[in-house]
């Protein structure tokens, strides 16, 4: 083998190959040198890039919604409470066809059409990793048929949440509102940190009002995901912190007991204690469940909602306005003896009509044939159009809407709920503004009796009737009681005073409660079915007219039979305006009733529960109805024709 | 039989005094080549513990698989040289029968047909080649007079492309890579001159747009991620840029055994076989990256330390191109795991999941044991 090798030539060889050998050697050092460098520089200098990357591939912040804070009424009965559901929630992004998986999931568990559209809403305002849920409240038998095919179902899974209820269900729906998905409008106003993990928001009454107390703030869990995006672990959390809970000024006792009266009734109620402002009951008839808002209403419910002719999503209370008709009349007559317009001795004789001077139109009162010789005691009572008129034309309507604005019409009450309405106090630049027409005189007649364009609110006028009870504080009236953040104190809130009216003289305050607790107690007085109760009353009530009918209206007055005639809907609006007991007042109420005459036999159910039930009042001596009132008028003084303005 | 003087000399002192054969001379194992092998396949484990999520049957998966080719190793390196020598060239052919086997017949595997099914185990005959390569070209070399005529260059270049065009149409691009390598390395250590190496190197610029052509989808899509990684992050590029990002995220100390988040939760794929390095480098850092590399490097210096001091041409050359392509092999999957080379699919020799190519590194060590302890011990 060797032979033919010379050896000079195998030391070459070796040499050769231990040349190579050598030369490779240091081409490897080289290379591995190299690959040091590369790794000092991904491990050492881009270190903390590439340590953040790593997080951010597995480290994921995961919201955990926060607890909503849960609604009392002033004695502690809950509300508004969080009950736990099953959902059905999906993930978009793992749930590959979307819209098969719908249709293959909707034969195991009903979904309606609701359902679907409330999704794909959501659908658009969610990112595809976002869980979204599909159906709320599902039943135990869903659960489970779920659970027997989750697994052709990825990116389906069942969820336990917690879901708005309110137990009280229409009773209290246009004071509490209802809390629902998160739309786009208000995607862009919440700060969308904090929403993170929250579903819903309040979207009307104490629930929107009070969201920022009633959400709480976001928690926070850390997780661990692995690369197909499962959490494995949770490394860390920030606890939530649940809304605060509210106690509301509302009674819910009486709330129902108001409920209960005006049941079968289109209107309002307000009771506002007087002394603070508290709203003690509101409420609007008819109402609606507000649990049907919560899981999503059916377009279908939702339909017969909104186009019911009862209007019950209309909050009447809140925002009904009605010309206050009748019940504006204590007011101005306060401002007549502030002013010294009117004086308690003043008699004018009422034919049924007034005119004005240099006019041949003829303001009729609600009576044909007038009420003979009125006095502004015997006004209030037999609430005389005619002595209204007159007063008014003398004050003039920088008067009347001076003393209105006082007691708080015309703007917003301020009460602690979204999208009051403010009514109108008509004025010659309102109506130059609004109307494009100039003021007549006889705009400011129609303004003494509470007509023309003059509209108030249901809480405007329990506010206006507490203002006198507590003869001048006007206060806010507000709904919150108090808030209490868990397991802390109890933070109530402080009565805010608005204005103090101002009267010069505090027998002005007695006259006219005089005349108030007349309308009940005189036989002449509007209010006699408020009579006979063990307690005083000082009301007021109002009709205003839907629909004139004219003269013929005129013609055939007191006729029960006309009226039911009358198509329901055009009949008149009664108003009543009252605060009990009227040496003590704890509770104002105003009650709105639209084509009914039962806003009296209302007052009194209302009144009677609040002071006999809940109060316990010690029943005062039962004051008959006499003609007292009536006998302090002097003799006639006019000449026995209409008052004519000089 | 050398009468060369050096030569003796060298002998003489290496074997200064020890005149007589250790026991481990006597069953061929050379302790300082199977004490770093032992090390770093037991590092292996350590390291394949964590990746495989602590799977304890992948451990014991994998050290069968290290028992398998000691095993294998053993047996390699108690056949003489000589017999290698005389062998070579049938083993090479048995080898080009077998790969055209494997295309006709073969099984096909993640896309590929590698396999021949021997009943109760597979024998991938491109794993023959890597040692057969070298084997043939240093038989060869050992007859010729070196340094190469260019003819031989040819000749063997022929030698090498056969098997390299049948492994690249399985097809297995990262065999093929490491059959040309250790083919080249043969080359190169018989003084393939550098005037060829250079004219080669230039051939190799120009050709590869034109071998561009030839490649698959896959590889193509390979290359251009290897070049622009980002391009694609949730694609081809996911490997790269999920490999640097827990090569990175390691630091200098790393995050510790059994904590590394990229492997664990499953971003870094393949993270028991061919990335497997980064998943070192996540949990070791920098640190232990080079520990693991110093080992890697440990071999290689025995090996060429084995190389220079064979006694003959063949067995020169044969330890000398298995190493060289042993350094290869672990320096393009680091070089492919810290985003400088290519995805090649090389794992990482030793540290990497599986069986076959561990078993041939085995026998290929096996081979440089036969080489160091079948020495004729010369005497003056």
């Amino acid at each position: 083998m060797y032979k033919k090798t010379p050896i000079k030539n195998h030391l070459q060889e070796i040499q050769l190959i231990s040349q190579r050998s050598i030369i490779a050697f240091i081409f490897m050092v080289i290379l591995i040198l190299l690959l040091f460098v590369r790794l000092a520089y991904l491990q050492i200098s881009q270190h903390t890039l590439y340590t953040t990357l790593s997080q951010k591939n597995s480290l994921d912040l995961i919201p955990v919604e926060p607890t909503r804070g849960l609604i009392y009424d002033r004695n502690g009965m809950l509300l508004a409470e969080n009950t736990p559901v099953f959902s059905l929630d999906v993930t978009p992004y793992k749930a590959g066809n979307l819209l098969k998986a719908l249709s293959e999931i909707a034969k195991i568990i009903a979904l309606d059409d609701t359902d679907i559209v409330q999704f794909q809403k959501q659908l658009k305002q969610h990112r595809r990793f976002d869980e979204i849920p599909l159906k709320m409240r599902l039943s135990e038998s869903d659960v489970a048929k779920f659970a027997e095919n989750a697994y052709r179902f990825p990116g389906f899974i069942i969820k336990a949440r917690l879901i708005r209820h309110y137990p009280f269900e229409a009773s209290l729906s246009h004071v509490l509102g209802y809390v629902g998905r998160i739309n786009i409008d208000e995607l862009g106003d919440i700060d969308a940190t904090n929403y993170s993990a929250t579903n819903y928001i309040g979207k009307l009454g104490i629930e929107k009002f009070y969201e920022d107390e009633l959400h709480g703030t976001v928690g926070y869990q850390q997780v661990e995901n692995d690369a197909s995006g499962e959490p494995v672990r949770v490394l860390n959390q920030i606890h939530p912190v649940p809304g605060k809970n509210l106690y509301l000024t509302l009674d819910s006792r009486l709330q129902i007991a108001v409920e209960k009266a005006l049941e079968g009734h289109r209107g309002a109620v307000v009771a506002i204690q007087p002394s603070t402002g508290q709203v003690l009951a509101m409420v609007s008839q008819p109402g609606y469940d507000p649990n049907l808002f919560v899981a999503g209403i059916s377009s279908k419910d939702f339909q017969a909602l909104q186009t019911s002719p009862d209007r019950p999503l209309y909050d009447r209370a809140l925002r009904g306005l009605y010309p206050p008709a009748s019940t504006i009349k204590p007011f101005l007559a306060l401002e007549g003896l502030n002013s010294g317009i009117a004086t308690p001795n003043f008699t004018l004789y009422d034919p049924g009509w007034f005119q004005l001077k240099n006019s041949s139109h003829k303001f009729h009162d609600w009576r044909r044939h007038g009420h003979g010789i009125v006095n502004l005691n015997r006004a209030i009572i037999t609430s005389c159009d005619t002595y209204f008129f007159d007063l008014a034309s003398k004050m003039g309507i920088q008067r009347i809407d001076h003393v209105l604005n006082e007691f708080g019409f015309g703007d917003v009450s301020g009460i602690d709920l979204d999208d009051e309405l403010g009514g109108t106090v008509a004025s010659p630049s309102w109506k130059r503004k609004v109307k494009g027409v100039a003021w007549y005189e006889g705009d400011t007649i129609n303004s003494g009796i509470g007509q023309g364009y003059m509209q108030v609110t249901p809480l405007q006028l329990a506010s206006g009737v507490a203002t006198i009870a507590t003869r001048g504080k006007h206060f806010t009236p507000y709904l919150l009681l108090a808030s209490q953040d868990p397991g802390k104190s109890y933070k109530p809130q402080k009565p805010a005073l608005v204005n103090n009216v101002d009267i010069v003289n505090n027998n002005f305050w007695n006259m006219v409660i005089n005349g108030m607790q007349g309308v009940v107690n005189s036989s002449e007085g509007t209010g006699f079915k408020l009579s006979h109760a063990p307690y005083t009353v000082a009301a007021k009530t109002g009709t205003a007219q839907v629909y004139s009918f004219s003269k013929t209206h005129y013609e055939n007055e007191n006729s029960q039979v006309n009226e039911e005639n009358i198509p329901e809907r055009l009949r008149d609006n009664h108003l009543l305006i009252a605060f009990a007991p009227a040496e003590n007042p704890q509770i104002a109420i105003a009650v709105v009733v639209e084509n009914s005459n039962e806003a009296t036999k209302i007052a009194r159910a209302v009144l009677d529960y609040y002071l006999l039930q809940i109060l316990n009042i010690a029943p005062t001596p039962v004051t008959t109805p006499t003609k007292s009132a009536i006998n302090h008028i002097k003799p006639l003084e006019t000449t026995g024709k209409p008052h004519v303005l000089s | 039989m050398f009468s060369v003087n050096t030569m003796k000399q060298r002998l003489q002192n290496r074997d200064n005094g020890s005149q007589y054969r250790t026991i481990w001379q006597c069953i061929h194992i050379d302790i300082p080549l199977l004490f770093a092998l032992l090390l770093l396949m037991s590092l292996g484990l350590i390291i394949l513990y964590s990746t495989s999520s602590n799977d304890l049957n992948v451990v014991e998966q994998q050290a069968l698989h290290i028992g398998l080719a000691l095993g294998v190793m053993f047996i390699f390196a108690q056949i003489p040289p000589t017999t290698y020598q005389r062998w070579a060239a049938i083993i090479y052919i048995i080898g080009i029968v077998l790969l055209c086997a494997v295309l006709i017949m073969g099984h096909t595997g993640k896309g590929a047909q590698r396999w021949l099914s021997l009943g109760v185990m597979h024998l991938q005959p491109s794993e023959i080649m890597k040692l057969a390569i070298p084997m043939v070209l240093a038989w060869h070399y050992h007859k010729i007079h070196l340094p190469l005529h260019l003819r031989t260059v040819f000749f063997s270049a022929i030698l090498i492309l056969i098997p390299t065009l049948l492994t690249a149409k399985q097809p297995d691009l990262s065999t093929a890579i490491i059959l040309v390598i250790s083919g080249v390395t043969t080359l190169f250590l018989a003084g393939l001159s550098w005037w060829i190496i250079s004219s080669i190197l230039g051939l190799v610029g120009v050709g590869a747009p034109i071998f561009w052509f030839f490649l698959h989808d896959y590889q193509r899509q390979r290359v251009i991620t290897f070049l622009n990684p980002e391009r694609d992050p949730l694609g081809s590029g996911y490997h790269i840029i999920q490999s640097k990002i827990a090569i990175g995220s390691g630091g200098l100390f790393g995050k510790g055994w059994l904590n590394g988040t990229q492997s664990h939760l499953h971003f870094l794929p393949e993270h028991s076989t061919d990335f497997i390095f980064a998943a070192c480098g996540e949990e070791f850092g920098l640190i232990g990256s080079i520990i693991l590399i110093v080992l890697f490097m440990a071999i290689v210096m025995r090996g060429l330390f084995i190389t220079i001091n064979a006694q003959d041409t063949f067995t020169r050359l044969l330890a000398g191109s298995l190493t060289i392509t042993f350094f290869v092999s672990f320096f393009i999957n680091m070089g492919m795991v810290t985003g400088v080379l290519p995805v090649m699919g090389i794992p990482l020799p030793l540290i990497s999941y599986g069986g076959s190519s561990m078993v041939t590194l085995m026998a290929s060590f096996g081979i440089l044991m036969s080489i160091q302890t079948h020495r004729k011990l010369l005497t003056t």
